[in-house]
This record gives C-alpha cells, sequence and structure tokens, in this order.
C-alpha cells in the first residue's frame, strides 16, 4: 500500500510539468496554430521563474514572471505566425532553439545557487491522513494547480461561447472569419495561453520539482508534452491521463530497475515510450472520433484573402 | 473570399522591435575583453556539456579558469562548449589546432578517436584527452580515480543507514561507473556487510527530473542514503528535503543539502591543468597516462556533513589517509564478481587495465550488468 | 498610417530572391547591435560567423559535411511535407540507417571488396525505411498520428543504440567503453584529398536533382502536391492518402538511413552512442527554409551549416559563449521565415479603401513588380 502511495506521489510530480506545457498547446492548437516552440518556452519558463525568484525571493513573483517572459516570446511566435504568414512549424522549430540559447545565456549567473522552493502544502491532519492523506493533500501547490487549469480549459472550450468560438477558428477560420470573428486576434490570445503554460511548466521544474538552474533542464520534456496533445486527441483530460501514463511507466521501469530486473536498463527506458505509442493506436482506431477532436486548420496560415 | 482586411500599424511593428531591442540589451552582462600579451601560449578546451551543467564540464571548465589566473597574461585560454561527440569533435579539435593552439584539452572519452585523428595531423601541438586510452607522442590521456572517493562513501554509508539500503543513482553501465559502484560496495560491506544497494540506470549524464524520479523510486523502496553518478543535485534535493543522507558527484553540492550532503566526490582538474600547461611552457611535456587520486588531489572529499559522526569521520579520514600513502589499495584481491567468479587473486591488486575496463559488479550486488 | 498584406497571385522572381537577402542584411544588423551590447566588436564576430569559416578550402569542405546529413535528410521530408504528411523522427530513422549500415561493416569486420560500401549503403537506406515503415504503418492500419509515433520511435532509436553499443555491438577490444570498432578502410566512405568531405554529399547533391525531377517532372510528384492541397481531390484521381503516406515515409526514411550510414561511414568511422547532434530535427527546419524545394533545400542546408561553424569559430576566436550562437541562430530564421512573407503577400502603405482603389485601378496587378 505504502509502495502505491508512494508510486502515485512521484508519478503526480513527474507530470506535472507535461501537464502544463500539454494543455497550453492544446488550447494553441485548438485555435489551429501548431506551436513546437514548447521545449524552448519551457527552458526560457524555467530561467526566468529561477532569476526572478532568486533576485526577489518571491516564488509568486517568479512563477508570474515566467508567465509573462513567456506570453512575451509566445508572440514573437504569434507576430511571425499570424502576422506575418510565417511557416509555423518551422518557426516553432526556430524558437526553440532561441530558447535553448537565451535560456542558456540568462542563466550564466545562476548555475549552482539554491532558491527558495515552492513548497508542498501540509494541512496537518488531512496531510497525515492514511493513503489518501498524502496523495489528496500533500502535493506541491502547482500539482493542484495544473489540474485546476486542465478543468478550467475543458470547461471553457466546451461550456463557453468563447470556447466554442475558439474551436470554431481552429475548425475553419474562414468561416470564422465570414460570420465575424476576429481569426487572428484570437489565435494570439491562444498562442499566448500555450506561451504562459509553457512557462509555468518550466518553473514548475526549476521552482518546484528540482529546485536549480542548470542549462536544458527541461531535457526533452517539451517534446513529450507536444506528443502528449496528439495522444490526447486534442481532449483536455486526456491530457492528463496521457501524462500519468507516460510519468507512470516511467516511474515502473525504475522499480524494475530498483528491484534488481536483469533486463538492460535502455530497453527498460524505452518503455513509456512504447506504451504511449501503444495506447495511441489502441485508441485511434475509431477513425470518426479523432476527426472530430482534431482541429481541421491546424497548422495553416490564415489570410482573410485567401 | 471576405471583405475585412488585415491591419496593423508600423508603430505596433516598431514598437515590439524596440522592445526586443530593450530587453537584449537588459540582458547585457558585464563582458571584458581578454589581456593581450606578446606571444601568449594559446591552449584550447573542448568540453561535451554546457558549463552551466554544473558538473562535469563545469568542474572542467574551473581548471580553465584557474589556468587563466595562475599564469595571467602567459596564456590563452580558449574553451568551446557542448561539442556533440560525433562528427563536429574533430572539427571544433582541428579548428583549436590550426588556430594556433598549443596545447588542446578535451574532456570526454567520446573525443577519443578524433583526437587522435587530428593529433596525427599536428605533431607539434599537445593533445590531452580525458578519461581514454589511446596515446601518441603528442597525446596524453589523464584521468581521475573517482573509485578512490567512492570507498569512503561506501563506509560512511554503512555507518549512517537505519534501513540498510543504499540507493544508487548511476548514468551509463561503462567501466567509470562500474568501478565507482564496487568501490562503494565495498566500502560499504566493509563495515556493514547486511547493507544492499539499489542501482537505477537513467541513461543520461545529467537530467535533473528523470534523476529526481529515480531518486523519490529509491526512496519508495526503503532507501535512506541515495548516492549519484549522475551530475545534477536533485537527488541531494530530495535527500534534503526527506531528511536522509547523501553524496555529491563531480562537485560540492553542500548548498542543495546543507544538512544531507555527507561528503562529495569532487573532481578538481586546476592542479592537472596547470602542471601540464607549465610543462609545455618549459618545454618538457611528456606523453602518458596520469590518473590522479585522492593523493593528487585531482579527486577529492568534500567537508563532512554536520551528520556525519565524529567516530566516523575518525574512520573515514583514518582510511582516507591510507588510500593517500598507498597503504591502503581498494581493489585488493581475493575479490569475487556476484557470479562468484573470482577476478583479482589474494595479495594481487587491480592494474589500471582492468579498473579501466571493468565490467563486472563485484560480489554482494544484487543487479546484473547487461551481457555482451 | 495602414500597413497592409495583400496576397499576391504570381511571385515575381526578383522577390524570390531579393527576401533572403533582406533577411540577412536585416540578421546581420540586429546581430552587430546584440553583439555590440554585449561587449564584443560587431564586426569581427559578424565575420566570424559568415566569412571566416569560406575562408579556406578546409572550411569550405567541412561545410559540406554538416550539410550533407541535412540536405539529405531535409529533401526526403519535404515529399512528405508537401502532401501533409508529418515525419517528425527522421533522428531515429538516422539512428537505426546508421545501426543498420554499420552493423553490415562490422560482419564483414576486415573482408576486402569494393561491394561493401554499396552494401553498407543499401542497409543504412533499408534500415531507415524499414524504421519509417512503422509510424507509415500505424497511420494506414489505425489511423494512429504519425506526429506522435515518429517522435516516440526517436527516442527509441537513440535507446536501442545505446543498447548496442554498450552490449552486442560493442569492440573487444575497447576496454569495455561504449564504441563499435572503428571501420576498417573499406567500409570507409572515400574522401576529397585531405578533407573529411565524403562520396556522401556527392550523393545527396544527385538527391537534390532527383528530387527535383520527382515532384517537377512526374506524375508521382503531381499526386503528392495534389493530396497535400486537398486530400478529398486525391480519391477521385485514383490514388489514396495512404499510397503518399507510404511513399513519404519511406523515402524519407530512406534518405535520413542513408544520412546516418555515410556519418558513421565517413567522419566518425564507428557506432557510438551519439551519432547525430539533432540533424533530424534540424532538417525539418532546412525542409521549410528551402519552401520545400529541392534546391531552396540545398541553399538552406549550406547556410544552417555555415551558422553551426560560424558559432564555433566566433566561440573560438572571440570567446563568444555558445548561448549566442542559438539565440542569433533563432534570430536569423526569425528574420528569415519573416521575410518569406512578401513572396506570397504585397506590402501596401496606406489607407485599405486608397489600396482597394488602387487594386480597383490597376488593370492586372498581378503582373506588378516583376
Amino acid at each position: 500500500m505504502d509502495l502505491l502511495v508512494n508510486f502515485i506521489v512521484i508519478m503526480l510530480g513527474a507530470a506535472t510539468p507535461l501537464i502544463f506545457a500539454a494543455i497550453g498547446e492544446l488550447v494553441a492548437e485548438k485555435s489551429g496554430v501548431l506551436n513546437l516552440g514548447v521545449e524552448g518556452m519551457m527552458l526560457m519558463g524555467a530561467v526566468a521563474a529561477f532569476a526572478v525568484t532568486l533576485t526577489t525571493g518571491s516564488p509568486l513573483l517568479g512563477l508570474l514572471a515566467a508567465m509573462a517572459a513567456m506570453t512575451a516570446m509566445a508572440l514573437i511566435f504569434g507576430v511571425l505566425t499570424l502576422s506575418l504568414l510565417a511557416n509555423q512549424v518551422a518557426t516553432g522549430l526556430a524558437l526553440t532553439i532561441f530558447g535553448i540559447g537565451l535560456s542558456s545565456f540568462v542563466g550564466q549567473g545562476f548555475v549552482g545557487k539554491p532558491v527558495q522552493a515552492v513548497a508542498a502544502v501540509d494541512l496537518g491532519w488531512l496531510t497525515q491522513l492514511p493513503v489518501v492523506g498524502r496523495v489528496l493533500f500533500g502535493q506541491n501547490p502547482l500539482v493542484y494547480l495544473a489540474l485546476a487549469v486542465v478543468a478550467a480549459v475543458a470547461w471553457f472550450l466546451y461550456r463557453t461561447r468563447a470556447g466554442l468560438i475558439l474551436r470554431a477558428v481552429g475548425e475553419s477560420h474562414h468561416a470564422a472569419h465570414a460570420i465575424g470573428y476576429p481569426v487572428i486576434a484570437i489565435r494570439y490570445g491562444a498562442v499566448a495561453f500555450g506561451g504562459a503554460m509553457a512557462g509555468l511548466g518550466g518553473a514548475y521544474l526549476s521552482l518546484a520539482y528540482t529546485p536549480m538552474w542548470v542549462e536544458n533542464m527541461t531535457a526533452g520534456r517539451g517534446w513529450i508534452a507536444l506528443a502528449l496533445v496528439v495522444f490526447a486527441t486534442w481532449r483536455p483530460w486526456r491530457v492528463v491521463a496521457g501524462a500519468w501514463l507516460f510519468g507512470g511507466v516511467t516511474i515502473l521501469q525504475l522499480h524494475a530497475q530498483g528491484a534488481g530486473v536483469a533486463v538492460p536498463s535502455q530497453l527498460m527506458s524505452m518503455l513509456p515510450y512504447v506504451a504511449t505509442i501503444v495506447v495511441l493506436v489502441l485508441i485511434s482506431r475509431d477513425e470518426t472520433r479523432i476527426r472530430m477532436n482534431a482541429p481541421a486548420s491546424i497548422g495553416k496560415p490564415f489570410h482573410p484573402e485567401r | 473570399m471576405s471583405e475585412k482586411s488585415w491591419n496593423i500599424t508600423r508603430r505596433t511593428v516598431l514598437g515590439l522591435a524596440a522592445g526586443a531591442v530593450a530587453i537584449g540589451a537588459a540582458m547585457v552582462g558585464p563582458f571584458a575583453g581578454s589581456a593581450q600579451a606578446a606571444d601568449p601560449l594559446k591552449v584550447g578546451f573542448v568540453y561535451v556539456g554546457p558549463i552551466g551543467d554544473h558538473g562535469w564540464s563545469y568542474q572542467h571548465d574551473q581548471g580553465r579558469l584557474a589556468v587563466e589566473k595562475h599564469f595571467g597574461d602567459k596564456v590563452k585560454t580558449t574553451y568551446v562548449e557542448n561539442v556533440a561527440e560525433g562528427a563536429d569533435a574533430e572539427r571544433v579539435v582541428n579548428q583549436l589546432a590550426q588556430s594556433g593552439h598549443k596545447l588542446i584539452f578535451t574532456t570526454s572519452f567520446g573525443f577519443m578517436n578524433p583526437t587522435a585523428k587530428v593529433a596525427k595531423r599536428y605533431p607539434d601541438v599537445k593533445f590531452e584527452h580525458a578519461t581514454g586510452y589511446t596515446r601518441a607522442d603528442n597525446l596524453a590521456t589523464y584521468s581521475g580515480r573517482f573509485y578512490e572517493g567512492r570507498y569512503p562513501s561506501g563506509i560512511i554509508a554503512g555507518r549512517m543507514t537505519k534501513s540498510n539500503t543504499i540507493g544508487y543513482i548511476a548514468p551509463f553501465p561503462i567501466p567509470e561507473v562500474v568501478s565507482g559502484i564496487n568501490a562503494f560496495v565495498k566500502g560499504l560491506h566493509a563495515v556493514n556487510p547486511d547493507a544492499k544497494v539499489k542501482i537505477i540506470y537513467v541513461n543520461a549524464w545529467y537530467d535533473p527530473g528523470k534523476e529526481r524520479e529515480a531518486a523519490e523510486t529509491l526512496v519508495a523502496q526503503g532507501a535512506d542514503v541515495l548516492v549519484q553518478h549522475t551530475d545534477s543535485a536533485a537527488p541531494m534535493q530530495l535527500a534534503e528535503e526527506k531528511g536522509l543522507t547523501a553524496f555529491g558527484q563531480a562537485s560540492n553540492m553542500a548548498q542543495f543539502g546543507p544538512n544531507a550532503q555527507a561528503t562529495a566526490i569532487v573532481d578538481d582538474w586546476s592542479g592537472y591543468y596547470i602542471e601540464r600547461v607549465q610543462a609545455v611552457m618549459d618545454g618538457t611535456w611528456t606523453s602518458g597516462d596520469v590518473w590522479g587520486g585522492l593523493d593528487s588531489g585531482m579527486v577529492a572529499l568534500a567537508d563532512y556533513g554536520p551528520k556525519v559522526p565524529a567516530e566516523v569521520r575518525e574512520e573515514v579520514d583514518a582510511v582516507v589517509a591510507k588510500i593517500k600513502s598507498g597503504e591502503l589499495h581498494i581493489f585488493t584481491g581475493p575479490i569475487k564478481d556476484n557470479q562468484g567468479v573470482e577476478r583479482i587473486k589474494a595479495g594481487e591488486t587491480a592494474t589500471d587495465e582492468q579498473l579501466l575496463s571493468m565490467d563486472w559488479y563485484i560480489e554482494g550486488i544484487d543487479a546484473q550488468l547487461p551481457k555482451k | 498610417m495602414r500597413l497592409k498584406l495583400e496576397a499576391r497571385s504570381h511571385t515575381p522572381q526578383a522577390v524570390v530572391y531579393l527576401t533572403p537577402v533582406l533577411a540577412a542584411l536585416l540578421t546581420a544588423l540586429a546581430g552587430a547591435l546584440l553583439f555590440a551590447a554585449l561587449g564584443y566588436p560587431p564586426l569581427e564576430a559578424l565575420h566570424a560567423f559568415f566569412v571566416q569559416p569560406l575562408s579556406t578550402a578546409n572550411g569550405l569542405a567541412e561545410i559540406g559535411v554538416k550539410a550533407t546529413p541535412l540536405v539529405l535528410i531535409a529533401i526526403g521530408l519535404s515529399i512528405g511535407f508537401r502532401g501533409n504528411v508529418w515525419n517528425i523522427g527522421a533522428e531515429g530513422q538516422l539512428v537505426m540507417g546508421a545501426v543498420a549500415g554499420g552493423a553490415v561493416a562490422l560482419a564483414f569486420y576486415e573482408v576486402e571488396g569494393w561491394w561493401l560500401l554499396p552494401l553498407m549503403t543499401l542497409a543504412g537506406a533499408l534500415g531507415g525505411m524499414a524504421y519509417g515503415a512503422i509510424p507509415a504503418l500505424l497511420k494506414t492500419r489505425f489511423n494512429a498520428s504519425e506526429i506522435l509515433t515518429s517522435l516516440m520511435l526517436t527516442y527509441v532509436g537513440v535507446l536501442f543504440l545505446s543498447y548496442l553499443v554498450h552490449g552486442p555491438l560493442m569492440d573487444p577490444q575497447g576496454f569495455s567503453f561504449p564504441q563499435s570498432r572503428l571501420f576498417h578502410d573499406d567500409a570507409l566512405l572515400p574522401t576529397l584529398g585531405y578533407t573529411r568531405l565524403h562520396l556522401g554529399a556527392a550523393v545527396a547533391l544527385f538527391v537534390v536533382l532527383a528530387g527535383w525531377f520527382v515532384m517537377a517532372r512526374t506524375l508521382i510528384g503531381f499526386q503528392i502536391k495534389v493530396i497535400g492541397l486537398t486530400p478529398a481531390a486525391g480519391g477521385y484521381a485514383g490514388f489514396s492518402q495512404k499510397r503518399v503516406v507510404w511513399l513519404s515515409f519511406l523515402v524519407s526514411g530512406g534518405l535520413a538511413g542513408m544520412a546516418g550510414l555515410f556519418e558513421v561511414a565517413g567522419p566518425i568511422g564507428q557506432l557510438t552512442p551519439s551519432i547525430s547532434p539533432g540533424y533530424g530535427f534540424t532538417a525539418i527546419i532546412v525542409a521549410f527554409l528551402g519552401r520545400l524545394h529541392p534546391v531552396g533545400i540545398l541553399l538552406a542546408g549550406l547556410l544552417m551549416a555555415l551558422s553551426y561553424l560560424g558559432g564555433e569559430t566566433a566561440q573560438i576566436e572571440l570567446g563568444l559563449p555558445l548561448a549566442m550562437t542559438g539565440v542569433f541562430q533563432g534570430m536569423l530564421l526569425f528574420f528569415l521565415l519573416g521575410a518569406d512573407v512578401f513572396t506570397r503577400y504585397r506590402l501596401r502603405i496606406g489607407s485599405p479603401k486608397a489600396a482597394v482603389a488602387a487594386a480597383k485601378a490597376a488593370p492586372k496587378p498581378a503582373e506588378e513588380g516583376a
């Protein structure tokens, strides 16, 4: 039982940066914009949060700074792809190169310094409760925040008029435009939200999960987040399921290694990736349902005259 | 298709551009141009990671900075960081040789063959390759006897564990890592034969998130002491958070685990680098294979953490003194591997070649290395 | 005053060639400002980035070495991208090609024969193809998104290579270090003079020509383009999205695999845990930077290669931190991609009404500026 509780706690922590980054990207993609710059934005978010927290002593300011800075960075992407109609895939990848470089440059003075971390909540007797205590009441505040954001996004996309419009823009920008919705403005908003969430995902790493700054500390999590959006077939709660699956299998293979299972570690490390593929294959077989969720005009530039 | 036109004002564009420039300008750090003197010796360094990894490459760069400090304007150092171990390495080493660097340190195993190729082309340039085995008249190798630091760590771990379970976070199953694990377990079992070691390979030299996940998993499996051969301080932070004991890697990690860190195995390349630069200046440089251990200071143990009791400190100090004096060689036989095969005979000590290529776990480890 | 973009129905040749020049000038300007702000001599830095690597024969050869895998992979990817097939996993296919071709070299270790290199190349291409076939199969048979499967398989491929060089393919005389034997001479690509420029570069050039021919002059190229524009239209014309998926993945996988083999049989000379610094991902940028056109891809690949070499030179000559190379590369790409807008749209200055009036007044707006 203890092992199971521990397993869930570790998995929740590991999945959180993926959930943040993926839910932001999901909103951007639902509006029809594919931003492959998530990895770069996460890194910039991580260093921005770290730098501001270290300088001001306030993790809250750090988190806000990460969101603000990444909103700005996402807007660079927006100007290029939405206003100048540059290719989204290439611009996103360029954003990643830019973000990796800029984050390591900004972070030069911060390597090897400890920071005041965002601590896990402690609700006294609630946290002490057997089994459910630590899982439900003993997590890092950002772990709860990630789930709250998913809930908010799910509500927004499927229960509000604004969400409907955003989906309509992603479905057919020409139709949405003809009805009179400001396609470009809506997409700017969605991309900015995606940037802010990627920033939070990075900030979670540098302020809560592993409170430090080292270059390239996201180590590819931005890419996994991108894959999770596809895995989720653009449904918010499935992002959570995907992140838990990926995190869960990662922890399982670590457990197996620790227990001395005689399988080469490289093959064990493949498991989370293989598991994600297998599950995707299983859930993708119903073609029509995926078609309904995938935004039809994803990645396509919008210009009113064409 | 539509009537609305898409507009931006020029001011918006200019405003954004100005903002970007302002952001760029705000990030300006103080960078002074390096001082030039008459014909300084140009020394090049090639790093596999970014110097911001705060681990392996960072420590080599500390060595480079020590060279600059020691020789002042008599040297000019250059470094190239984050050089991929593939086709890029040879080009970078070649470019350093071509641009007048007379001594070049390449600091990762994967740079061995590229360095050897370039060394052939530039007989007048001296090359130094870390952790490899290919040598030439102008290509020397050097490495640290990191296992000498592992053995005392094992003793501390054996004395401090309550659960008799040690968690070991390893990067890749290569000889340097395996000999470190073996030396640690030998120290551990010398004082506490009942203690068990659980090993997780994370398949990365540094990935803070993954290292944390491995550390948490090991703690969930009962470990109360964490050892790491990976570079980031994430396991140390976890140990601090949970009130456990841990050992730093590559650099002193006390700032991340002021209570948790029992000691750290610190790589200190500055002494060696200064010595070799001096040798080139004096014209006395010769090729060779230098392995520095605790004795030379290339491998050093950081100050004990507050939790290490006085009697354990005394015990470990005595062991360290014996290692330094050469009285104690860690891999002295009889040593069996965990399959029961005798690897080192009674009375013999492991040769450097045996250490360099160690691919077996010592008796007492309940895990398997992959078969070849 | 307002700026307005107006769609071009025809792109004048001059604009096609001038926009990259404009972008390069803007990058040089922004770069100079950036370097100056950081206290580095701006002109020297730009010189180190763009001129110095080109100033020696060896430098030129090295650019060819660096550009070869980028161009090979990007040509393959461009076919899929035109058909809306998203192969994000060329990196994995590169690795598997290197593994397959490298395994052949090791299996015939010290066996002499002219046939060995062609056999290795074939194995490399087949290895990449086979690995590319997995996402294609999962897409066509199970409808699984190729973006996810190809990306995830990249991680699997890299781990598989790591497993092999730590185990079955490890050099028996290599002191248990993670690497294979060094390939023997007959398993190494011939190089040009004393440089590292290898036969793979010539193959890449040939592939550029072949790519141009296929896309511009053959029915299959036409089919891919049609499917990319309107998937439904393909059905009427008697060919399917599935065929395009298969074709894209087999071609791009094969070329990526070949690129991987050329790396290990060329400049590296053995199997090691890291054989590519992300060529499979950079090639995606190269493909789009080259506007999915083979000749454009060739130029884009050379430019990317130059920017990497320039970054190293700037580090060595001026001590410019590597981080700045990333920032500078990012800026270069932003400008290039942003400037592309002028090939498709025309900038109008003035109020929207005036623009409309101007458009109406002009008899054939599309011909303007040609």
